[in-house]
């Protein structure tokens, strides 16, 4: 059993979604508990990766590649885990897009899954979205955070629009609006009013478990 | 007025061999043929369509033929000349020369008053156009930094205002993102140079567009591009591949990601309008491993520099280069660093034109001392440019017979006759070092002082009150549409 949890948490600081998507099959198939395969299995490896890029050893690629490992894991187990009334505690959802006129992906996407890998709900819109989605989307998933991101400087305006909607469908000061982007200052998050700013996707992390108090 | 740039360089460096080039060339065929770009705009599907490409509507994905991609570019004129409004400051694109631009496009400034950030507004451009404008190392504009005082949908229109109501010369705007403004420019452009025929003879604007890695397009970039092609102002798409997040995480690969997007919209251009000036534009770099950043500097980055005017060579089509453009946050070490090896590196391949004079933060920032020290590089790059003449008067055997062991060439004719011809600074520090103890002064100090004095005095009028007039009706047309 040891060595099933011992390869499970390897697959993840491997990264290595097949391996990991095997695993957690061999779990339901031999009637384990998935919760318990999580906690002793997977997440320490999620846990242990997050300690290296701490301390400088592993790069962005290696969190990336494990929180797809983990989300690989975690697809095959869920169905079980909600069956048994065990479904792994969310930290906090997230609706999560690039404002409309703007089709960069990158960045948004990188911060989608670095939330997910850190135990967010995240609920990914894509690109070119328009403010109201955004709000639309938060109160049909019961929000706790909008994250917005914007590349160029034409459409940063966007983020003033989505703080604004929040604010007049009622969502704020619950739901926090945090931002970013290249051209994207903390002067500029401050003066359109948004919760929080990152200039890069492990500060954004940390930023929002800082504003849902779990930090 | 005149402009300094590099003119026929001696220097050469072999960065990729010929059988490099061929590999990287028909990966990126492959590549355009098998993977395909996406090109989402309906102009630009039906054009690839009707040169036997093919174009899946669903994904916007075009695959075009090898042969289909180089029978068109074929047809880009392998030189040409960037116009300006003043003749003599005219560039030749003719591979013998490399010409340095400023970078773009920032969203704040450092005044150089205060010491202060500001967002930046439409006097800023036209302060920086003013500034750029009075060094004779800058040959050309970029928008520098976003009119954010001015509307979205008009703003690239704004700056090109900004530009030229202080500056003859030439502006290449990467601003324009839309057909709509692309039109409106092209307009302004031409109602300077006296006509659309005249401003195709005489372009005093050229076009840049970002391609959207990797193996995609933006489509009104395209749309834009498209516009500008007609009217015949150069256009060039520019890749800012970027290793390990929107490129591999080898150089090879980010090469030729960036290849096969350039070369795609080139190709198009082409096919639309077979003959119109184009050019490669690229700013590759790696991502920071740490945080996943821009990273704007370091060795991958020079190394970049110097390959891809092999490649626009092999297009035989000129290159507009991101140098410079350090991510350092104030002018220092690390930036001397940067703009130094980047920008030596693409002149060692006679890269067409140099970008990213000016700005900090990997080009989000514009620092008027960074730009005045940029251009002691680049007075530095010219003088190492010329390389090393031998011949009988630069051997001096006459003067060194002359002079004989133990001598000196102070006061030699051949000295006073050749002196001026070596490199003189402005920045560097030669001085005795009780004075700079005594004064703790030195290059940022003096790019300091030199900023203010410019804009204190350096205050060019060159649009005529009707010219300006026109422009901003033009401008009100697309804010009023």
């Amino acid at each position: 059993m040891d060595e099933l949890f011992e390869a499970m948490r390897n697959s993840i600081v491997e990264g290595e979604p097949e391996e990991a998507e095997r695993l957690a099959r061999e779990v339901l198939a031999r009637g384990m508990d998935p919760m318990e395969a999580v906690s002793r299995g997977f997440l320490p490896g999620v846990n242990q990766v997050g300690e290296g890029f701490g301390c400088g050893d592993l790069f962005l690629p290696d969190l990336v590649r494990a929180g797809a490992a983990m989300k690989a894991a975690v697809r095959i187990l869920e169905p079980e885990m909600t069956r048994r009334g065990t479904a792994r505690e969310v930290v906090g959802r997230v609706v999560l897009g690039t404002i409309k006129g703007d089709i960069h992906e990158i960045g948004k996407t990188l911060v989608g899954t670095l939330l997910t890998a850190n135990g967010f709900e995240v609920h990914d819109l894509g690109v070119d979205v328009p403010p109201e989605t955004f709000v639309e989307k938060a109160q049909e998933v019961g929000a706790d955070l909008i994250g917005v991101s914007a590349l160029l400087t034409t459409t940063m305006a966007g983020q003033r629009q989505v703080v604004e909607a929040a604010q007049k469908a009622g969502l704020r000061p619950k739901v926090r609006v945090i931002v970013g982007g290249a051209p994207v200052t903390k002067e500029w998050a401050d003066e359109i009013g948004a919760d929080g700013f990152s200039e890069d996707a492990a500060g954004a992390v940390t930023l929002s478990k800082r504003l849902l108090g779990r930090a | 007025m005149s402009i300094l740039s590099v003119s026929h360089p001696k220097l050469r460096l072999e960065i990729l061999s010929p059988e490099d080039v061929r590999r990287i060339h028909t990966a990126t065929l492959d590549l355009i043929e098998t993977v395909g770009v996406r090109m989402p705009s309906r102009r630009a599907q039906e054009i690839v369509a009707s040169h036997g490409g093919r174009v899946d509507p669903a994904t916007h994905i075009v695959r075009i033929p090898g042969a289909v991609v180089e029978q068109a570019l074929a047809k880009a004129p392998p030189a040409y000349t960037l116009a300006a409004r003043d003749p003599s400051l005219d560039l030749p694109m003719d591979g013998q020369h490399c010409h340095l631009g400023t970078d773009g496009c920032g969203v704040e400034v450092i005044d150089p008053a205060t010491g202060a950030r500001h967002r930046s507004s439409f006097q800023d451009v036209q302060d920086a156009a003013r500034v750029a404008d009075s060094l004779d190392a800058i040959a050309f504009h970029w928008t520098p930094i976003s009119a954010q005082d001015r509307p979205p949908e008009s703003r690239s229109l704004h700056e090109l205002l900004a530009i030229w109501s202080v500056s003859h010369k030439h502006v290449q705007t990467e601003s324009i993102v839309t057909e709509r403004e692309a039109r409106v420019a092209v307009e302004m452009a031409a109602a300077l140079a006296g006509g659309r025929e005249a401003l195709r003879r005489r372009p005093i604007l050229s076009i840049m567009q970002c391609t959207l890695p990797p193996l995609a397009q933006d489509g009104g970039s395209l749309e834009a591009g498209l516009v500008a092609a007609e009217a015949g102002l150069p256009v060039g798409f520019m890749t800012m591949t970027s290793c390990a997040s929107t490129g591999p995480a080898t150089l090879a690969g980010t090469l030729t990601v960036g290849n096969a997007e350039v070369v795609s919209a080139l190709a198009l251009m082409q096919m639309a309008y077979p003959g119109a000036p184009v050019y490669y534009a690229a700013a590759q770099t790696t991502m920071d491993l740490r945080s996943g950043a821009y990273t704007g500097g370091g060795p991958e980055d020079y190394l970049f520099g110097a390959a891809t005017n092999v490649l626009a060579d092999f297009y035989n089509v000129p290159l507009s280069m991101g140098a410079f453009a350090t991510g350092a946050k104030e002018p220092g070490w690390q930036s001397a660093v940067d703009n130094s090896l980047s920008s030596f590196m693409a002149i060692s391949t006679w890269s067409d034109m140099l970008l990213g004079a000016g700005l900090l933060h990997g080009s989000r920032i514009l620092s008027y001392e960074m730009m005045l020290l940029d251009a002691e590089i680049w007075s530095i790059l010219c003088s190492m440019s010329r390389g090393i003449t031998v011949d009988d008067e630069t051997l001096a055997l006459e003067a060194i017979r002359e002079v004989g062991p133990g001598g000196n060439f102070l006061a030699h004719r051949h000295t006073k006759k050749h002196m001026r011809e070596l490199w003189r600074p402005t920045y560097f520090d030669r001085r005795p070092f009780s004075e700079w103890e005594t004064k703790r002064d030195g290059a940022v100090t003096w790019a300091n002082a030199k900023a203010r004095e410019i804009l204190a005095t350096h205050k060019p009028e060159r649009l005529a009150p009707a010219e300006k007039a026109e422009l901003e009706r033009l401008i009100a047309s697309v804010e009023h549409a």
